[in-house]
């Protein structure tokens, strides 16, 4: 045992403890379980991911650093845990039937990877270390690499399994470099004492490169313009459930670093990343949504749009206030929601006889399955930003905190780029309500689709009435943040 | 009645979740019910016109309980004058809407009669709402119904209109929302408090620089709604695709979301913005005035016609509130009921004839009179309501505009009575077309007379016309202290040195003035812009309004 490293410090695990006993355990239930009953792994995952949550509970006040300064246990990190545990679990209920229509050979791989890269996000959450950090990230995106090329006789998802393997490592070298010139010219790898190393050194070319290098790194994980190449193809060729716990869990957690690394670990360098993060802002907001405008393919818009996303959570990273990270925190969990919704419709669309992702796959689904459409219906216009739904909500605090922090011309890049964004996802509706014509089989809802269907829409109408109990707990987490004064620094 | 306003807000949203629980099969069912609540809806709210007291503060029926604590933003209900008249029109304007669809339409009927009934919640929640992110976020909800109103039940072209309505509203909107950040953020560094709370904001004094960029903010919202030339060009195609009930609501109370919103929050939050930019606006309304109206003369198709006239009509109104004076803003309000039910009238009248032959051709008509006798009848009343005939409702909002824009400037008048004329001119040239002369088109021969169902559509219309254009003076009487709150706001020398300006003793005439409202109320014009008495005004104020 290292020095530092106390028993104690696996109490705090707990969770992480929990979900990685899981994840084997489902391994072994695969290998236990006769074939035709291997359905049941599904139910041993939302286990595990119950457990797991049951797990956090003795830590909601919990505010201490693991390990000598490795892992940080905060309502932050909580935050955060919460969101992948919801979505990893949604992804699973999505998987059910879509693994089955797939024809997957082993679903109880499919999970256990499910689980793993949801473990490597909650590491993510909560490091505070360069290599703690570094750890959760790749097994986070390992598990993303066979994930989405699980279909293995589907070309477009091996395809998409190269492409984002390559891009990935390529983009986690320009990480690593920008992280080594921190550590080397810090001489740590803890963000929070690495913080205080840096003051005084903000014009040191070398750091700014660093800066530099790092914000690329993350570009690529978050799919920032120009970052964003791998995202549309490996959207559009990975299996639905995953490209929907991708574009969201990875997303969520690839934020969590980013604000674990520039605002806790560099805040005195905030002048130059809030710069470089302002430029990508802008460009990918606009980038995206221009060009999810054009695509016939649901998933690959929604993946443009999930680009488009990424540039307005980044507003709330420019601002670089406490109202711009909570901002960024709601938006986080709102997007969770509504992203998943919108990718179980997509789902529920595969059936034996269509894939279910283009646009006309959605032609008069609301004379199908009204309730299917109704839930779309909502996503797109709480994807739109149009109240009374959750993405609203959300939206209005991204752009509040732009306002507040004096950034008008992002803000009105913003909300001119959400008005353009509701002509693709105002589409989809029209082929729903507007168009008559169908094809195929009745898309039929399952339970466990019924389920995340129930809880998206809820959630989406919920936050959009009603949100104070989001704000507060996000308001709450984004103050635990970093060491006191870091705040203060950034204003 | 301590909710009084929270039940007229959501009786129409109680009536469209009930309507979820009907099979769409029973569309009969469908459809009672969705009248009846509509009906319900008015008339719960008609107590609205006898409680609400004249006198009495400047909000009434107010409801206050907090929503979003963490931005302090509450669910803030209250209303003046100005907006019991909106109510009213909303409501009755709602029902008529409902009423008028029983026949014209037959598929899809149950998600029709919801999407109205919840976009009717919304208009009346913007109506309401003295919270601004509260009034944004109703303002946005009926953007969604009225996409599917003109993109499922509407003519050829209607997903190109509905797209455009939602696009073109939808980005004046969300130049709004900053604009209200902006103030949001303004208000809480001087006074350290987060609050949407449209009465403190009333009463803030905005750097003049701050109040530039939030006009122009607030002016995309609400001028794309009115809509002002150049951002009328939405109006058009979604009224001619709308179905009729669409158009109506359009309309007599959508339209006014956008006037509303300059007098509710433009004029008095930012009033020193607001008169730098009077000349634009008047420039603007100007050209909307005589442009609408030369556009509205060359339609073929007697909805455009309609729609056109639109543009015209509510360029007069903002001209009128652009006066900046008492009487221009309170001919102001008035055209702008008088608009909702007179434009809205025309509407339902097209629809009427859209529905027995299917075609909007103007030229497809022709002595329609000698069929439908009934039915030209009620086209003559409101076409002259519409042109501003006397002892009909138009007159008097043409007037007090006309009366307004005079005092503040009379090159702008003689604009604006050019408008009038013009009105007169394509009005009376359709009236001309589609009624008199000889039926041409055998098609039209047997044309039916309007039913039971459709005339009662029509009477609360007729009433109010002759109401309004006869005896004004309830309506007037119930803007005076809307309309002294705008004044004090935006324009505070006008009223202390027209206070000034009426220290004579009073004539025989002012003690007449004083029993009568209405003169009364037309008596308070006796100063020009500059404070100076004017020659043709002979009374004066009357003591107790000073």
């Amino acid at each position: 045992m290292p020095p530092g490293v106390s028993l104690s410090d696996f109490y705090y695990i707990l969770p992480e403890l929990v979900l990685t006993g899981g994840a084997l355990l489902v391994l072994i239930a695969d290998v236990l379980l006769p074939k035709e009953r291997r359905a049941a792994l599904a139910w041993v995952t939302l286990l595990a991911l119950g457990a797991t949550a049951a797990a956090l509970v003795p830590f909601a006040n919990t505010h201490v650093e693991v390990a000598h300064g490795l892992l940080a246990v905060d309502r932050f990190s909580l935050f955060f845990k919460i969101l992948f545990l919801l979505a990893a679990a949604i992804t699973v209920l999505m998987s059910i039937r879509y693994l089955e229509t797939e024809g997957a050979a082993s679903p109880g791989e499919y999970y256990f990877l499910i689980l793993c890269a949801t473990l490597g996000m909650m590491i993510m959450a909560g490091g505070i270390d360069l290599i703690t950090i570094m750890i959760g990230l790749e097994t986070m995106a390992v598990s993303f690499y066979i994930l989405a090329g699980y279909i293995k006789p589907n070309q477009r998802s091996n395809e998409a399994a190269v492409k984002y393997f390559l891009l990935g490592a390529f983009s986690l070298g320009i990480l690593l470099y920008g992280m080594s010139l921190m550590y080397g010219l810090s001489g740590t790898t803890n963000l929070r004492v690495m913080a205080s190393a840096f003051v005084g050194q903000e014009k040191d070319p070398r750091l700014m490169l660093a800066v530099i290098l790092v914000v690329a790194g993350v570009g690529f994980k978050i799919a920032a313009v120009p970052f964003h190449m791998w995202a549309p193809d490996v959207y559009e060729g990975a299996p639905t459930p995953v490209t929907a716990f991708l574009s969201v869990g990875s997303k969520a957690a690839s934020f969590a670093m980013l604000i674990r690394i520039f605002v806790e670990g560099m805040p005195s360098m905030s002048a130059d990343w809030r710069l470089l993060f302002y430029v990508l802002s802008i460009l990918t907001m606009t980038a995206g949504n221009i060009a999810a405008v054009t695509q016939s393919n649901v998933k690959r818009m929604l993946a443009y749009s999930s680009i488009a996303h990424a540039g307005y959570l980044l507003m709330g990273i420019v601002a670089g206030t406490a109202r711009g990270i909570t901002a960024t925190l709601i938006y986080l969990m709102i997007y969770s929601f509504m992203q998943l919704g919108a990718f179980a419709v997509i789902t529920l669309l595969r059936r034996k006889d269509v894939v279910g992702d283009e646009l006309k796959d959605f032609s008069g689904l609301a004379f199908r399955n009204p309730f299917a459409a109704f839930a779309m219906l909502l996503f797109m216009l709480s994807l739109g930003g149009i109240p009374p739904t959750a993405g609203f909500m959300g939206k209005f605090w991204l752009f509040s905190a732009a306002i507040d922090a004096h950034y008008y011309g992002l803000a009105v890049i913003g909300v001119l780029n959400s008005a353009i964004s509701l002509y693709y996802y105002v589409r989809i509706v029209v082929f729903m309500y507007l168009k008559k014509e169908t094809s195929g089989s009745d898309p039929v809802i399952t339970p466990a689709l019924a389920l995340v269907l129930g809880v998206t829409v809820m959630a989406t109408l919920v936050l959009g009435v009603y949100p104070q109990l989001l704000f507060r707990v996000a308001d709450v987490s984004a103050r635990t943040l970093g060491v006191a004064g870091i705040t203060a620094a950034i204003r | 009645m301590n909710h009084y306003l929270s039940i007229i807000l959501f009786t129409p949203l109680a009536g469209a979740l009930l309507l979820l629980l009907v099979p769409k099969q029973n569309e009969n069912a469908i459809r009672w019910i969705a009248n009846i609540t509509a009906l319900a809806g008015f008339g719960i709210s008609v107590p609205l016109w006898f409680w609400y007291n004249p006198q009495g503060s400047d909000f009434q029926f107010i409801e206050r309980a907090p929503w979003i604590p963490s931005v302090g933003a509450e669910y803030f209900l209250g209303i003046d004058g100005l907006s019991t008249l909106l109510i009213l029109l909303t409501t009755m304007m709602g029902f008529i809407a409902i009423l008028s669809s029983w026949n014209a339409i037959t598929e899809r009927v149950k998600e029709y009669y919801i999407f109205l009934l919840v976009l009717q919640t919304g208009m009346l929640g913007a109506f309401m709402s003295l919270d601004f992110l509260l009034f944004f976020l109703f303002w946005e909800v009926m953007l969604v119904p009225m996409y599917f109103l003109i993109g499922i039940w509407g003519s050829a072209n209607r997903l190109y209109s509905a797209i455009k309505f939602f696009l073109y509203t939808l980005v004046g909107s969300v130049l709004m929302l900053l604009g209200i950040l902006a103030l949001y953020f303004y208000a809480h560094s001087v006074t350290g408090v987060y609050t949407f709370d449209v009465t403190q904001f009333h009463k803030l004094q905005i750097p003049f620089n701050l109040q530039w960029w939030i006009f122009l903010a607030f002016f995309f919202g609400f001028a794309v709604k009115v809509p002002m030339f150049p951002f009328h060009t939405w109006l058009p195609d979604a009224h001619t695709d709308a179905p009729t009930a669409g158009s109506v609501i359009l309309a007599a109370v959508m339209l006014k979301m956008g006037t509303y919103g300059f007098l509710r929050f433009s004029l008095p939050i930012v009033p020193e913005a607001t008169r730098y930019f009077v000349p634009m606006i008047v420039v603007l309304s100007i050209i909307g005035i005589v442009y609408g109206a030369l556009v509205a003369l060359a339609q073929k198709d007697w909805k455009r016609l309609v729609a056109y006239s639109s543009v015209s009509h509510m360029a007069m109104v903002m001209l009128g509130m652009f006066a900046l004076n008492p009487v221009g803003i309170t001919g102001s309000i008035i055209q702008q009921l008088n608009h909702g039910i007179s434009t809205g009238g025309l509407f339902l009248l097209v629809g009427v004839v859209y529905e027995r032959r299917h075609t909007r051709e103007i030229s497809e008509y022709g002595g329609l009179s000698k069929v439908m006798p009934v039915y030209a009848a009620i086209f003559l009343v409101m076409t002259m309501s519409s042109i501003g005939l006397p002892t009909l409702n138009g007159f008097i909002g043409e007037l007090l505009i006309l009366q307004g824009v005079f005092v503040a400037n009379k090159t702008w008048a003689a604009f604006a009575g050019s408008g009038v004329v013009l009105g007169a001119a394509y009005m009376l040239y359709l009236y001309q077309r589609t009624m008199f002369g000889k039926i041409e088109n055998p098609k039209n021969e047997h044309l039916s007379d309007l039913s039971h169902r459709e005339f009662a559509t029509f009477a609360p219309l007729l009433i109010l016309a002759v109401w309004m254009g006869i005896y004004p003076a309830p309506f007037l009487r119930r803007l005076e202290t809307s309309v002294q709150h705008i004044m004090m706001r935006v324009n505070p020398q006008y009223a202390a040195k027209y206070a000034e300006c009426n220290t004579a003793p009073p004539t025989a005439e002012m003690v007449a003035a004083s029993t009568n409202p209405a003169a009364r109320f037309l008596s308070t014009m006796p100063c020009d812009v500059n404070g100076n008495p004017l020659p043709a005004a002979g009374s004066g104020q009357t003591p107790e309004r000073r």
